[in-house]
This record gives C-alpha cells, structure tokens and sequence, in this order.
C-alpha cells in the first residue's frame, strides 16, 4: 500500500506534515534532514524541489530555492542524493515543485525515478488539472504516485467535488488566499471555509498548509483537518544556528509537545 | 492552416494555462466571459471611441522617403509611436481596462520591462479612476526613470521587484504573487501575448488593431491591401502579433519578427529566446524559452528592457515552428546603429525595442518593388539616456 494511504489509516488526528526545500541551507542537508523530521516525529515530508521563479511562493521559499540552485541542486543531483533513503526513512515522502524542470527531465522518466527511490507522492502547483488527467495521471498511477491537488477558500463547490474524485492520497487545503508564508491565525473567514468543506462528505481527508508556523497555528489547524502543513517557518529555523539535528528537533518539539 | 488559438487555449502545442490553483477563478472567470465582453456591442463602442479620441488612432502608415532610398525598396513604418503614451501598449490596456471594468474590478495590477506598459496601464487606471500597482524590476527601474516618474504622477505605485535579474521576468512573477494575495477585487493587466489561456489571445485581439489598419492604409496608398512583408520586433511579442494578426491567412505577407541579441547569440547575455530557446512552461504558459538542461529559467539579457525577456507569447511559437514567420535577431550595437538611422534620414527618434525591426532592414533581401512595413512601436523618449550616452552627444 501508498505510504500517505496507510498514514491515513492509521493516524486519525494530528498528522504533521513538513516541507523543506531540498539542498538548503546546505547541499547535503537534504538527507540529513529528512532523517531527522523522521527520528523527531514528523509524520510526512514534503521535499521542495527548487525552481528559479516560484510564482505561488512567498520571500522564504523563493530565497531557499535560489540558495539551493546556485548550491548546485538539480533533480538529478536530487535522485542522486535520495537513491537510498528507504533504507533510513520509512514515512511518507512526497516531492514539491514546479512543473518545468519535471517536464525538461521527461514526465515518464521523472516518475520511474521516483518510484524507484520510494516516493508516495508529488504536489505540482503549477500542473492544470485538465493536463493531469489527460497527459500525466496513467504515468503517475503506473509508478504508484498520488498527485496531491491544492484547493483554497476560491475553489467553487463543484471543482472541490471533481478534484475530490480525481485525488487518491489527501487533499490539501490552503489556508487562505496566498502564497506559501504568509502569517495567519485561524480568522472567522477560515474557520468557515475549513466548516464548509469539511461538510461537503469528501472521500479524501486534508490537510491544512499555508500559514501555519507554530504550535498554536498547528493546533488550530488540526481542529479542522486531519493535520497540518509547515513549510516556510521551519525553513526559516533551518537558517539559524546550531547543528542540523538540533534546529530540527528544536523545532518540531515546539509544535509536538505545545500544541 | 489556422493560427489562432484553439478552443482548448493552444496554438499547436503551446499555450494552456498552468496557473496554480490560486488563479483559477481569476482565469476561469476571464476564460469565459472575455469573448462575450469584447464582442458586445457596448464595449466595441467603447473601445472604438477610445481609441479614436483618446489615443489618437488610426496612427499614420507612413512611406518613409529617403528610409526607402537607401534601401532601395518601398518602406512604410506604421507609427505606434505616435499613440497617446507613446507606443502600441496603449491598445491593450485600452482593452482589458474596459474588461476589468465589466468583471466589476477596482484595483489594477501590472508588469513592466520598459515602463511603457505601466505607464500605458497607468493612465488607463487614471482615466478610469481605478488604484493601479505595477511592479518593475528594480534594474529597469534604474534605467527607464522618466517612465517611473510619470507613472507616479499619474497616481500609480511603483514597486521595484527585487528577485532575480530585477527585470521583466521578476516583475510577472511579482505580479503573479499579488494576483494570488489578491483574488478578489484584482485585475490583472499583462502587457504581452504571454500569460495563460485566455491573455495571449485576449492581448492579441487588442492589438489586431495595428494590422486592420495597416490594410485600409496601403490599400488607400498603393491600391493593394497587402504588403510583401511586415517586421516588428518581439519581447513578449504583442507589437508583432497586432501587426501580423490580419494577414495570418495570406501566405504570401512574409512576417518577420525580430527579437534581441543582445551582446550576442553566442555570448550567455541575449535574449533571442526563439533562436535559442527550447519548449517549457514560464509564467503558466507552455511555449519557447531560455532554459538550463535542469529547467531553470536563465537570466536575459539586452540594452532594452522592453524585449529582456526568457519567454515568448505562445502564438510566436507556434509561427516559429509552423515556419509561417521567420524570427531574425539583432545585437545592442546593430539596434542601436539603427535607431540613428532613422533619425538622421526620416527625423524619427524610435524607441530601443522598435530599432531591432528596423535594424533586420539590413538581414534580408529588399527587391526594388516590393513593400515593406516596419511596426515603430514605441518612441525613443524613454531612451534618450541610452542614446546620449552612447552617441556622446
Ligand atoms: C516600444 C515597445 N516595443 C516593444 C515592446 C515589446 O513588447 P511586445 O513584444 O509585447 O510588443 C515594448 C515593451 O515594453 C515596448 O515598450
């Protein structure tokens, strides 16, 4: 079985979800830190894959994403570095990135690749999903990869359905209308948002991102979800000082034991 | 063959619209009611009036006496420099004011390279009374000021982008990510034939304009309706795509566009994304760009800001690799070699972009009795600077 599935089987609440930009702050942090998301609790990883212009990403994002480019990252120097992380890391591991680079690598192979290495999953911001369905879904599932879609207070009733009945993994919520990193608390705005899909009786569960950067945001966001996203706040804390194990474990104790 | 956009938003195999999902109902809200907008009645009106006695169309065709001369043939220039603002940009903005009026906006964004689409977008939104941002890369900033102030005084907000190279391609990703904070009351307004399903078409029915005209006029002045062939320069590639939309379908109008070189082709500092570009998605368009094997988008460059850009509209694309029109290059010193030219023999200062379509005059074969129409789609106020520093006057 997909390892997002049995995460979802077997944790009902609280599933914490981490999204780290790959080659950042160092080259070869990445594994390094995945293992130690892993080690500190963290339930699923998001892999942010780099891309020069990162349209739907806030100041952090795109500062580690042009950090890690001139570090040298690519995909293939990335399916270099993660060619064993299964023998590590058994959570779910989904990887983040514009759809470029994927295309320029070769949608099949990229695919292949991945699950190969043991990937469960792919979030694309900028895949349509009309182009899903008809040029990348049949790869997509051959190679045992959920495509996780996004949907934000904007998405109109009858495509949360439709894109409901095409995802397999979760769903991901946007908390609101943003790019990655933005501060948020949970607004009255939200709340009825989160109310209204969580009333529509979707098939997939979801989980909150976008804004979330600390125990008490988590907190509030597991109230309406099945768990919650970090992304630009943790790497922010991965700048600071320190070993890498102690800023991640630092980090993500904050938001486990607070929360 | 047909070159306009399918109905499924591609040209060939290029365009689409790959937004994020954030956009989507901006987009899927533009998708569906602009044809409906454009083609109604009162907006036709609107738009007509507007263009008449506001920007001062028709703008001349003009049979360039002693351009023509030297050259040996029979050369028009068709004078968007003339328009209200000073270039072709105007026409568009013109346009999707008028749309972001009908979708009930109020607050307008925009991108700009050269500053002649902020400043164009600028005054619609002052003409209109509507709030207006437009992002700048902070580099352009710098090197078109007199454009920066005027916007300012027009009421506008300048915000130098400061990622990347700090030109064109940064200030659309800038304005994309307002788009995306600002879903509800926002109207974008891009500049060119790029952007997702449904601007490239949207843009270039805007500046069809340049092309119904073009055909009235030499038919008024020559007594044929079409040219042997037409040059403009491309950036995005909205001047060309107004000055080539009429004559798609005749085969035999030759259309030749004309992008920068900028040091080179050979040199890492150029922006002749069709000679040198390759097939990817930028700015949620898929069509030709200046890429790395990884997919990284690579830095542009040229003397003018108007055309530094990794991309290309989606129709180009595809009339690049249909072949139906041929894409030349010209260097900084070749353009700006040009752009003396046509000032010395016709009194007409053009602007850097435009001065790459005039400099292709020199790439290719004029016979004695053909016509040629050169698109002057800018003036060269905003360059003067760039000129006088070069020229040494
Ligand atoms: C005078 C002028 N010409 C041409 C361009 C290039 O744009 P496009 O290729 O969309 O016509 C610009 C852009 O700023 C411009 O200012």
């Amino acid at each position: 079985m997909n390892r997002i599935n049995k995460l979802f089987q077997e944790k009902k609440e609280r599933i914490l979800s981490v999204y780290f930009t790959a080659g950042y702050p160092n080259l070869d942090d990445t594994v390094p830190t995945i293992q130690a998301l892993q080690k500190n609790g963290v339930d699923l990883v998001e892999i942010g894959m780099p891309f020069s212009d990162p349209v739907a990403d806030g100041p952090v994002i795109q500062y580690s994403s042009l950090v890690s480019l001139q570090n040298g990252m690519s995909i293939r120097k990335l399916f270099e570095q993660l060619k064993d992380i299964r023998q590590t890391v058994d959570i779910p591991l989904i990887l983040m990135g514009y759809i470029n680079p994927i295309l320029q690598y070769g949608v099949e192979a990229f695919c292949r690749k991945c699950n190969e290495i043991g990937i469960d999953g792919l979030i694309i911001p900028d895949l349509p999903l009309n182009v899903y369905e008809e040029e990348f879904k049949a790869v997509f599932e051959a190679n045992n990869l959920h495509n996780i879609f996004l949907i934000t207070p904007q998405t109109s009733e009858g495509r949360l359905q439709l894109i409901d009945s095409i995802s397999s993994g979760f769903i991901y919520m946007v908390s609101g209308n943003s790019t990655t990193g933005a501060k948020s608390s949970v607004s009255d705005f939200q709340k009825s948002y989160f109310e209204r899909v969580n009333s529509l009786g979707l098939k997939n569960p979801r989980m909150i991102g976008f804004g979330i950067s600390n125990a008490e945001t988590f907190g509030n966001a597991c109230k309406y979800a099945r768990g919650a996203i970090i992304g630009s706040a943790f790497v922010k804390a991965m700048e600071g000082s320190g070993t890498l194990e102690q800023k991640v474990s630092g980090f993500i104790n904050a938001i486990v034991i607070q929360s | 063959m047909n070159y306009q956009v399918n109905e499924k938003g591609y040209y060939g195999e290029f365009g689409g619209a790959y937004i994020p999902e954030m956009m989507v109902p901006n987009i899927e809200e533009l998708r569906l009611k602009y044809l409906e907008i454009i083609n109604s009645y009162d907006f036709r009106q609107e738009f007509v009036g507007l263009l008449k006695h506001y920007v001062g169309r028709p703008s001349p065709l003009y049979l360039a006496k002693r351009l023509s001369e030297k050259y040996q043939s029979n050369i028009y220039l068709k004078r968007e420099d003339l328009n209200h603002t000073g270039s072709h940009k105007i026409n568009n903005t013109i346009g999707q004011i008028l749309v972001a009026k009908k979708l009930g906006k109020h607050r307008i964004i925009a991108e700009t390279g050269a500053g002649q689409h902020g400043l164009a977008t600028a005054t619609v939104c002052a003409l209109m009374g509507l709030k207006c941002i437009v992002y700048m890369g902070a580099v352009d900033v710098e090197r078109q000021a007199p454009n920066v102030k005027k916007m300012r005084m027009l009421g506008a907000e300048v915000i130098p982008a400061l990622s990347g190279n700090q030109t064109l391609k940064d200030a659309t990703n800038e304005a994309m990510r307002d788009w995306i904070n600002n879903p509800v009351d926002t109207h974008y307004i891009i500049g060119s034939v790029v952007g997702p399903h449904p601007y490239p078409d949207m843009v270039a029915r805007f500046q069809s304009v340049i092309s119904e005209e073009i055909r009235w006029q030499l038919e008024e002045q020559t007594g044929k309706e079409n040219p042997d062939r037409i040059i403009a320069c491309v950036g995005g590639g909205s001047n060309a795509a107004g000055a080539f939309y009429h004559f798609l379908d005749q085969e035999k109008v030759e259309l030749i566009g004309v992008e920068a070189a900028g040091k080179g082709i050979h040199t890492p500092e150029t922006a002749a994304t069709l000679t040198l570009g390759t097939p990817g998605v930028l700015h949620s368009s898929r069509s030709i760009l200046m890429q790395t094997e990884d997919g990284q988008i690579t830095e542009p460059y040229s003397i003018s800001a108007g055309l530094d850009y990794p991309g290309i509209g989606p129709m180009h694309a595809n009339l690049f690799k249909t072949k139906r029109a041929k894409y030349l290059w010209a260097t900084d010193d070749e353009v700006l070699e040009a752009a003396l030219e046509l000032t010395r023999l016709e009194g007409i200062i053009p602007a850097l972009e435009s001065a790459h379509a005039l400099a292709a005059l020199k790439k290719i074969q004029l016979k004695p009795e053909e016509i040629t129409v050169v698109n002057i789609s800018g003036r060269g106020d905003k360059d003067m600077d760039v000129y006088l520093k070069y020229f040494g006057y």
